[in-house]
């Protein structure tokens, strides 16, 4: 399932014509309407996001929270943007070096895992694994300790490598599912053509990895993105990558609400767009990350 | 070899960066380091004693358990009602599809400053429905719902000499309920893609025959669907389990401690001790427990996943 769940779309439509039923109208219309009360309740927060941040000053009150804004005002986002800014430039600066990293350590390990088994592989993969269910906070203390060792203590780079290491877990079982899929009969053409390893992974997989870098590089952006731990514990204040600074203008008093909730849009924006452009693969990392669908 | 030598630096990387700093932490937490600078003196077990006699702690344990199992039951049966909807040839089925999953792209910090105004007492839901917001206090809500120790069953479990659980330390706090509505939000639309991948991976035959031997739609559900959909059950509660034994990032950004500690969680009491407080030995502890109590989880399930592998 694992493997069915990268390679294609697992979540589209049954195909399969079951003859319909003269279609009770009632039921079809319970079913839509539950659809939808589900839907409003998903959306909610959108609404309140969205004529909140696009209120002036003078409109926010608690009490006309859900009132549409009388005449759109831009200046909410541009506060927020002004105090965010140099936060949102750090996130790109943290998650863009870290995911495509990520993605290419993945890769390798994935590609070894799959197709050239050694003594011990089997025990090894779940061990690796281990390390993406760990809570971080068995970690936090000493690897503190340790990026002060390497002197990259509160900093960006700092930050990356931790991703980076990480981010071994997951994006490898990703990919070695992937690879996993990819008949060993093409390997096998491939050696007996006298490729070697590299050759193998250069002319014959990696052209067939697109779709899995997507996942993988949608699923690191996405987590990397939205880490906080990490980020509050190992980076300075100048570093804060924007999920730690959003929390602290929320948890500010002087900070007005409506700049708060233009803050939240715009901490989530990166990560939004790719769901709503990418949102199939992102789907498949999901499943992917739960070992089996 | 060549493969052996490439795979060798991200072994070596999860080796010192997981197990490694597992064991330094495990062994912190057994020092004396409770200040800023590093002590690694023995200290044998009295941070675990220290921890597990501090009303805090006691009272996170509690949270936790309140959220791990209201948070996992709501998320696994919306998710399931979710898919079920889906899987009806509906249409715009893409749509309700994203709808439903879209929160799992944003990050929890953003989804608690969302909920944080949504569910203020002043404003929000409140003010939307007309509720009373002296009565519906949501996350500053101190009430903690227990058994009470004149009650009939409170006296009852006092003469069998269990009478300690009615302490409010084995109750559910009510504000802990607005963490689980928003954590319920976040996640639910993954437990439907899960049992939406689960639904359309059997096979229409089997429920075709169902019917032909005369099973209702309810039936064909109980009887054929739900035990083919164990597995993906197993995997969901798994995973929904172990996030929110280490949920933080939420609770931080809605409520960090709360009214009584009423939404305070083990990992925001592990980080203040360490980083705040500068009790770095007591932090490892909690971090120790943590680890355990996910283990406990953890560890069954990759031996089971790992079995699955091999039969295939």
């Amino acid at each position: 399932m694992t493997a069915d769940a990268v390679r294609s779309d697992v979540l589209r439509p049954r195909s399969l014509s079951r003859a319909r039923r003269p279609t009770v109208r009632a039921s079809r219309f319970v079913l839509y309407a539950a659809l939808l009360v589900m839907a409003a309740f998903y959306l909610t927060p959108v609404y309140v996001l969205l004529v909140t941040g696009l209120k002036g000053f003078d409109e926010v009150s608690l009490e006309r929270m859900w009132d549409f804004p009388r005449g759109l005002s831009l200046t909410g986002f541009a506060d927020a943007f002004d105090k965010l800014a140099p936060n949102l430039a750090n996130s790109f600066r943290l998650v863009i070096p870290a995911t495509l990293i990520s993605a290419a350590i993945g890769s390798l390990n994935g590609y070894i895992l799959a197709k050239w088994r050694f003594r011990g592989s089997e025990v090894l993969f779940p061990l690796i694994l281990f390390g993406m269910f760990i809570p971080y906070q068995a970690i936090l203390i000493p690897l503190l300790q340790v990026t002060r060792g390497l002197g990259v203590a509160g900093s960006i780079e700092g930050l990356i490598l931790v991703h980076v290491v990480y981010g071994i877990p997951i994006t490898t079982l990703i990919f070695r599912n992937y690879y996993a899929a990819i008949p060993n009969e093409l390997i096998e053409a491939a050696r007996v053509d006298g490729a070697d390893f590299v050759r193998i992974y250069r002319d014959v997989l990696l052209p067939l990895s697109i779709s899995g870098f997507v996942v993988v590089l949608i699923w690191q952006f996405t987590s990397i993105w939205n880490d906080f731990l990490f980020a509050v514990t190992l980076s300075e204040q100048s570093n804060w990558p924007v999920t730690v600074a959003l929390n602290n203008l929320a948890g500010s008093f002087s900070v007005e609400w409506n700049v708060q909730m233009a803050g939240a849009l715009l901490a989530a924006l990166p990560t939004l767009l790719v769901f709503v452009f990418l949102g199939r693969y992102f789907v498949r990392g999901l499943l992917a990350g739960s070992l089996k669908g | 070899m060549l493969s052996l030598v490439l795979i060798a630096p991200s072994i070596l990387a999860v080796a010192v960066f997981v197990y490694g700093l597992i064991g330094w932490t495990a062994f912190v937490s057994t020092t004396n380091w409770n200040d800023l600078l590093p002590d690694y003196s023995s200290a044998g077990l009295a941070n675990f004693a220290s921890i597990f006699d501090n009303p805090r702690f006691q009272i996170d344990l509690r949270n936790t358990t309140v959220f791990t199992v209201c948070f996992v039951a709501a998320a696994l049966v919306v998710g399931l009602l979710l898919a079920n909807l889906i899987d009806r040839r509906i249409r715009a089925e893409g749509f309700f599809r994203s709808v439903f999953l879209f929160p799992m792209a944003i990050s929890f910090i953003v989804t608690g400053v969302v909920w944080k105004w949504l569910l203020t007492p002043s404003s929000g839901f409140n003010s939307l429905f007309h509720l009373d917001p002296t009565t519906n206090r949501w996350f500053t809500d101190e009430t903690v719902i227990h058994l009470g120790s004149d009650s009939p069953v409170g006296r009852w479990l006092g003469d069998i000499g269990l009478g300690f659980l009615t302490s409010t330390n084995f109750g559910v706090p009510v504000a802990m309920l607005s963490i689980v509505l928003a954590a319920v939000w976040q996640m639910s639309g993954f437990v439907m893609a899960l049992y939406l991948a689960g639904l359309r991976a059997i096979p229409d035959e089997l429920r075709e025959a169902a019917r032909v031997d005369g099973a209702t739609e309810l039936r064909v559900f109980r009887h054929v669907v739900l035990p083919l959909l164990t597995p993906v059950t197993i995997s969901a509660v798994i995973i929904l389990g172990h996030i929110s034994l280490k949920i933080y990032d939420l609770t931080v950004a809605m409520s960090p401690i709360g009214p009584g500690f009423g939404t305070d969680v083990p990992a925001n009491f592990m980080w203040t001790t360490a980083f705040n407080d500068n009790q770095f030995a007591r932090g490892a502890a909690v971090a120790v427990v943590m680890l355990v109590l996910i283990a406990i989880v953890i560890v069954p399930y990759l031996i089971w996943t790992g079995r699955r592998e091999i039969e295939r």
